[in-house]
């Protein structure tokens, strides 16, 4: 029995396997491999692109990498340009950490995080709740709340550039009647840029939190309101002691969710300031981005790169722990 | 109304019918809800009427005012005239390249997750739940961490600043979300379905085709909704893995107004952005209810 169930195990659910050659392919080359490359690139000093990026057909000068040599050292085989870089250790973390550049992009997006959690979370939750009223025009209202959510960051972002321009937006108007020493112009104004920019980023995000926490409060039983009305227990209350206690699988995965998201925080800044004025609204992805494609300094992106993956698995082990940990038996 | 309804003041639990349409506890819901909407609909406004007054009126009047004169001018010129660069023939090319991109991607990985929901629902072989756990894993994975050794896997491929190579990066990176959607999907299915065309003597491809698919046309159109959307109003992939005559809408769409050159013409610009929202826009119009269901599906793993 087991001589010839042995060989053919390989060919059982032969089609289930082959369906699943992409998965397989994506999860091994792409989730696994890449970041493992990024990883270990991280520890080098390459620098790697041609210098002018956007002359695209001269583009042919990306490595090859032949993998690591006997000696530790790197090896590219390069069409055209340059560079066989060696080990560097942690020394790209090291410059990282000492660029002001990226100190900034970690502080704006620790800023822009924590309000558009605590944004996001209030406005959506209280919308729900509202939503959740048995009210009319629940679809409209659902409608006007969501539409932001379909429409991509760059257009979030160039509307929203447009409403806070100050030679023609708010600051005109409300200059307008009257208040002619009004200053509007976050997003020209270094130290309040990362607000203009959350502005635009709870306007387009909020319609899904709340579609998320509608759907968590439609699954609350309707008993419980019956049972805290009979009780005379205010609306409000029930709200914070019953309810939102009960949403807590909602709440944590709606949170991991926005962080998640936050993290990579990208096309909205590039299409509202570009990481302007200056260098004030710089984001992590954005330095990456920068480092990879811009500085030709790809070990250097690579490591802040990995930093970012960092700070991602911090938020994602714990909760996986939390919501899985105990499921995983099955 | 009893004593307890009163004393919970403005907001009180369902059930009850308030007697006055205009008691507080309605004037404050739809107060609220009203203001809130507002605020959502303001950009879209302002949008919308800046498109289609001309520059001058712009200049003097402000952005929320409704235009004197109608003009469609700048949405034809948006359209067809609009420079990014040295090249002057406006946002269609981008959006034709954005067509051409978001159809094929859109298709391409609905097949590939729907094949592999269903083998991986129904058909499982040892070792599935490993890659499947690496794949929801990889979901949360930032983009940066890959992009770059994906840079050099499309080069290697001959895939590099075409078309084709981001519609693969597009069906990668959709294959998480989507691969999820359909295994749930499948496995929600009654068993019986499936024990009975076993019986019946159907294969793998034949009970796909014959018996799951049928029966999933819903979650089919969830897919659609979110790849569509999701694609389309990508930038990042679209400004990596391409080249500027392949440039989706969103990157030439962000070009054409964040460009330094010339004067700023902002009713163009307006209506640049309006064309780029319109396909997103329309498709989440369309789909109504199943786009929320899209969107939590993608969202909440059940």
């Amino acid at each position: 029995m087991e001589k010839t169930s042995r060989p053919s195990q390989l060919f059982r659910n032969m089609s289930a396997k082959i369906a699943s050659i992409p998965m397989v392919l994506t999860a091994l080359v792409i989730f696994v491999g890449c970041t493992v490359w990024s990883f270990i690139y991280s520890f080098t000093g390459s620098k790697l692109l041609p210098k002018k990026l956007f002359q695209w057909e001269e583009f042919a000068a990306i490595p090859i990498p032949t993998w690591i040599d006997k000696d530790g050292e790197l090896n590219f085989s390069i069409v055209t340009g340059i560079v066989s870089k060696s080990w560097v250790g942690l020394k790209q973390y090291d410059r990282l950490w000492s660029n002001t550049r990226w100190i900034t992009s970690l502080e704006n997006l620790a800023l822009y995080a924590g309000f558009a959690l605590v944004f996001s979370l209030v406005v959506g939750f209280i919308l729900a709740a509202f939503m959740d009223q048995k009210i009319r025009f629940e679809n409209t209202f659902r409608t006007i709340f969501l539409y932001p959510y379909a429409m991509s960051a760059i257009v979030t972002g160039l509307v929203w550039q447009w409403i806070l321009n100050p030679t023609f937006g708010i600051e005109k108007i409300v200059k307008g009647w009257g208040f002619t020493d009004f200053e509007f112009a976050p997003l020209q104004n270094p130290d309040l840029v990362m607000f203009g920019i959350l502005f635009a980023g709870i306007w387009q995000g909020t319609g899904f939190i709340m579609a998320l926490m509608l759907a968590g409060l439609r699954g609350i039983d309707e008993d419980i309101w019956k049972a805290s009305r009979i009780d005379g227990i205010p609306m409000w209350k029930t709200y914070i002691r019953v309810v939102i206690p009960m949403m807590r699988p909602v709440f944590v995965t709606t949170l991991v969710l926005i962080t998640a998201g936050i993290l990579k925080v990208y096309d909205l800044v590039v299409a509202q300031t570009g990481g302007g004025p200056g260098l004030a609204s710089q984001v992590p992805a954005m330095y990456v981005y920068t480092y990879l494609f811009g500085a030709q300094n790809l070990g250097q992106g690579l490591a802040a790169s990995t930093m970012m993956l960092l700070s991602v698995l911090v938020i994602l082990i714990p909760w996986t722990i939390i919501e899985f940990g105990g499921k995983e038996q099955r | 109304m009893t004593a307890t309804d009163v004393n919970t003041g403005s907001v009180e639990p369902s059930g009850t019918k308030p007697k006055k349409i205009f008691s507080s506890r309605n004037i404050m819901l739809y107060g609220v809800l009203t203001v809130a909407a507002f605020y959502y609909l303001v950009p879209l406004y302002v949008m919308v009427m800046t498109s289609v007054k001309g520059m001058p009126e712009i200049r003097i009047g402000n952005i929320f005012s409704p235009p004197l004169e109608v003009t469609f001018q700048p949405w034809v010129k948006a359209w067809s005239e609009a420079c990014t660069g040295l090249n002057c023939d406006g946002l269609q090319r981008g959006f034709w390249n954005s067509v051409w991109i978001t159809v094929p991607s859109t298709l391409i990985s609905i097949l590939i997750a729907s094949v592999n929901g269903y083998a991986l629902a129904n058909w499982k072989f040892k070792g599935a739940n490993v890659f499947f756990t690496i794949l929801i894993f990889g979901a949360f994975i930032p983009y940066q961490v890959m992009i770059y050794p994906i840079v050099i896997i499309l080069r290697e491929m001959g895939l590099y600043t075409k078309l084709a190579g981001l519609v693969m990066v597009h069906t990668i990176f959709g294959m998480p979300i989507l691969t999820l959607l359909f295994r749930n999907y499948f496995i929600s299915l009654p068993e019986e379905l499936f024990k009975a065309a076993r019986i019946d003597g159907a294969g793998f491809w034949g009970i796909f085709l014959k018996v799951m698919v049928p029966m999933s046309l819903p979650i089919f159109v969830v897919a659609m909704i979110l790849q569509i959307t999701g694609i389309w109003n990508d930038f990042l992939f679209g400004v990596i893995y391409t080249k500027p005559a392949n440039y989706p809408m969103t990157v030439q769409l962000n070009n054409i107004v964040n460009s330094v050159q010339g004067i700023k013409e902002y009713n163009v610009n307006m209506a640049a952005t309006m064309l780029t929202a319109i396909v997103p826009l329309v498709v989440y119009f369309v789909s109504g209810k199943l786009f929320v269901r899209g969107i939590a599906a993608g969202a909440v793993k059940g």
